[in-house]
């Protein structure tokens, strides 16, 4: 029986096995960034020990960057001694920082590909959830906690648990109008918010196989939403096209003999998986969510759940997040008014999002009562949209285009909701009080479904708002 | 047999299913750049409102006060890697956390912390729960070998991750030193893999 990418990539990067179990699993590539690896610097410190491998380190700073005014020091007095902490430690170890205003800053799922440091076959680790981004190029990408970063800066590996692998084939075509994002969600409403404890997600199936890189990373980026350990996409053409004459990618023979090699990690034919599952992506529909997790989501034409449908703790779950979210069970989503709209963060910031959109939006206004702002994911995002023309179509409708950064997925700069405001986003995360104020509220949709919200005013089917044909 | 693998201390249950990590800690309070101070801030929006005014959250509790192990429900701790939500926990004064199912990377951090995660079924967690409830004093006794619990005269049975467990049992949770004897069997995977880093 053949191997899956999972793992090959495991074998390749094995160490050897560990006392208690595990094993020691060698990592390739490791991103760190302000908020959750400055900490690991001071562990080292305390133990007196070195970075190991620092040319498989780079750093950037995103979370809490400001995206109006990033002129040091930065105006809130903690967000400052981070960003300091942070570029002190990365001079201090000789690790790459891409400071803002260097041309590579970022988020940093988005940085890490776009410089083509994410290669397939490699192993990737971050401490942050999302790094499972990085799986749409075949690789396998952890997001680790911050005693594990420590783990990585000193050995450059980690103790782990092998992990079982999911097959999900989204087969079929998507509808026009509908995007990766919805396919995401719809995946998780299927299979849950723990549906993927335990496993590593395989996604493939004709959707998948048709789909450009930076939706396959939409796609990658939310399975840490569905519990999933990880998630990856075997490596293809589409694959090795995007990474060709990317700055950190060798070129010419060098190119050739990696295309080759990671070619090889593919998922073989007849692989061995623990679970596969099937979902028809012609029957996916543009997605929102109504609740407070990810899997509460419903199609836009469809009505609220109503509690009472369900039995114990669910049935209080959703109650509360009825409650929470001020909707009604049984009513339409769509129509539900907004406050703010944001379109960014490491889910739907890169070009082909804004690309989307501005060419939706072009001739319209956002409605007078929503503040819609987006928000590039990296500096290399805002000036490929820049010389397109991309920030003027989306400043000519209202939206405020902002520098890149997290910015309201998770509102720790500036940008943040007030009071219980709802907002239409762009981002992965629902959670109670996640964009910044702990009454707000969050509706996660696509890009191009946030921006139907802002000029309705109110969620809305984009197909509808931008006369989007049902099918292509 | 060492002191990690027999726990005791007082109970709290702390309801809901899929508690993530943004309400264990919240992001403002991730501006730090040590994890010292997190223990007063743990699911602050839930046991304050917005003028820092207690809502009367079970954590505050009077009779609650001092517990050190936290009881759940399923899916505890999904969402963002943020180690600040273990820390804080620990920080507060929690040791132990029971649960029916745990966030893979949350479960890791609390491990690699020395804070064990229990695996204990609906009806039995339940029962739990409740009795926790009704005795807010009773002392629990944990045996991490033996894999069961005991409080207010009942016997509880719980499950841990193979690896988790051996970690506990032999003293070593934290694994960053079994990970640097490796050296150079770490310098020839380097060597071996066929990719080279990428700052050249
Ligand atoms: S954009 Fe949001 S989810 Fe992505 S890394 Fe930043 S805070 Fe995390």
């Amino acid at each position: 029986m053949g191997k899956n990418l999972y793992q090959k990539v495991w074998d390749d990067h094995l160490v050897g096995p560990l006392e208690n179990g595990q094993f020691q699993i060698f990592m390739g590539l490791h991103l760190i960034h302000e908020v959750t690896s400055p900490q690991a610097f001071g562990m080292l410190k305390d133990r007196d020990l070195k970075v190991a491998y620092p040319g498989r380190t780079f750093a950037t700073v995103d979370h809490i960057i400001p995206t109006v005014d990033q002129s040091r020091p930065f105006s809130d007095p903690m967000a400052e001694r981070m960003m300091a902490v942070l570029s002190d430690a990365t001079d201090e170890h000789g690790i790459e920082f891409f400071q803002p205003n260097s041309g590579s800053q970022g988020i940093v799922h988005v940085v890490g590909p776009e410089l083509g440091l994410t290669q397939p076959g490699i192993t990737i680790c971050c401490g942050d959830s999302h790094t499972s981004t990085h799986g749409a190029f075949g690789c396998i990408a952890l997001g680790i906690g911050t005693s594990q970063v420590r783990d990585v800066l000193a050995s450059q590996t980690l103790a782990m648990d092998p992990l079982k692998v999911r097959r999900i084939e989204v087969t079929g075509k998507l509808s026009r109008g509908v995007t990766a994002k919805d396919v995401t969600l719809h995946i998780i409403r299927m299979l849950g918010v723990n549906g993927g404890v335990g496993y590593a997600y395989e996604y493939a199936g004709a959707v998948i196989d048709a789909m450009t890189m930076e939706e396959r990373m939409t796609v990658c980026n939310m399975s840490i939403e569905g519990g999933a350990r990880c998630g990856y996409i075997n490596p293809d053409e589409t694959t090795f096209a995007y990474l060709e004459g990317r700055e950190r990618v060798p070129s010419g023979a060098g190119f050739d003999a990696a295309k080759s090699r990671w070619a090889g990690y593919a998922s073989d034919p007849d692989a061995h998986y623990d679970d596969v599952v099937v979902i028809d992506g012609g029957g996916i529909e543009p997605t929102v969510t109504w609740g407070v997790t990810p899997a509460q989501a419903l199609g836009i034409g469809e009505r609220i759940p109503d509690p009472t449908a369900a039995e114990g703790l669910d049935q209080e779950l959703m109650s509360d997040a009825l409650r929470y979210m001020q909707l009604e069970a049984d009513a339409p989503i769509a129509g539900t008014e907004i406050d703010v709209a944001f379109i960014g963060s490491c889910t739907n910031g890169r070009l082909s999002d804004f690309q989307a959109v501005a060419e939706a939006i072009v001739g319209r206004k956002v409605a007078a009562s929503v503040r819609a702002i987006a928000v590039p994911g990296s500096e290399k995002v805002d000036q490929a949209a820049r010389a397109l023309g991309l920030h003027d179509i989306f400043t000519a409708a209202g939206f405020e285009w902002r520098k890149p950064g997290c910015s309201m997925c998770l509102a720790m700069n500036p940008d943040k909701l007030v009071g219980d405001e709802v907002c239409a986003s762009s981002s992965n995360r629902n959670f109670m009080g996640r964009q910044g104020s702990s009454t707000g509220r969050t509706i996660l949709m696509s890009p191009i479904m946030v921006a139907a919200a802002a000029i309705q005013g109110a969620v809305a089917d984009a197909r509808d708002v931008f006369e989007l044909e049902q099918t292509s | 047999m060492n002191d990690l693998v027999k726990r005791s201390g007082r109970g709290v249950y702390v309801q809901g299913n899929d508690i993530d990590t943004d309400r264990i800690i919240p992001a403002r309070f991730l501006k730090c750049v040590t994890f010292d101070e997190l223990g007063p801030a743990l699911f602050y929006d839930e046991r304050f409102d917005t003028q820092d005014v207690s809502k009367g959250h079970i954590l505050d509790a009077p009779v609650h006060r001092g517990a050190s192990i936290m009881i759940s429900d399923t899916n505890f701790g999904c969402g963002s890697s943020r180690e600040h939500a273990p820390q804080a926990l620990q920080k507060f004064g929690f040791e132990v956390i029971i649960a029916e199912s745990f966030a893979e990377i949350f479960h890791g951090n609390c491990t690699t912390l020395g804070m064990p995660c229990l695996v204990m079924e609906k009806t039995q967690r339940k029962a739990l729960a409740a009795l926790v409830g009704l005795h807010p004093d009773a002392e629990f006794l944990i045996d991490l070998q033996a894999q069961n619990l005991t409080f207010a005269n009942e016997q509880f049975s719980f499950t841990m991750k193979d690896s988790a467990r051996e970690a506990f049992l032999s003293g070593r949770f934290d694994p960053l030193d079994e990970l640097l004897v490796a050296k150079d069997a770490i310098q020839a995977v380097a060597v071996r893999l066929s990719y080279s880093d990428h700052s050249g």
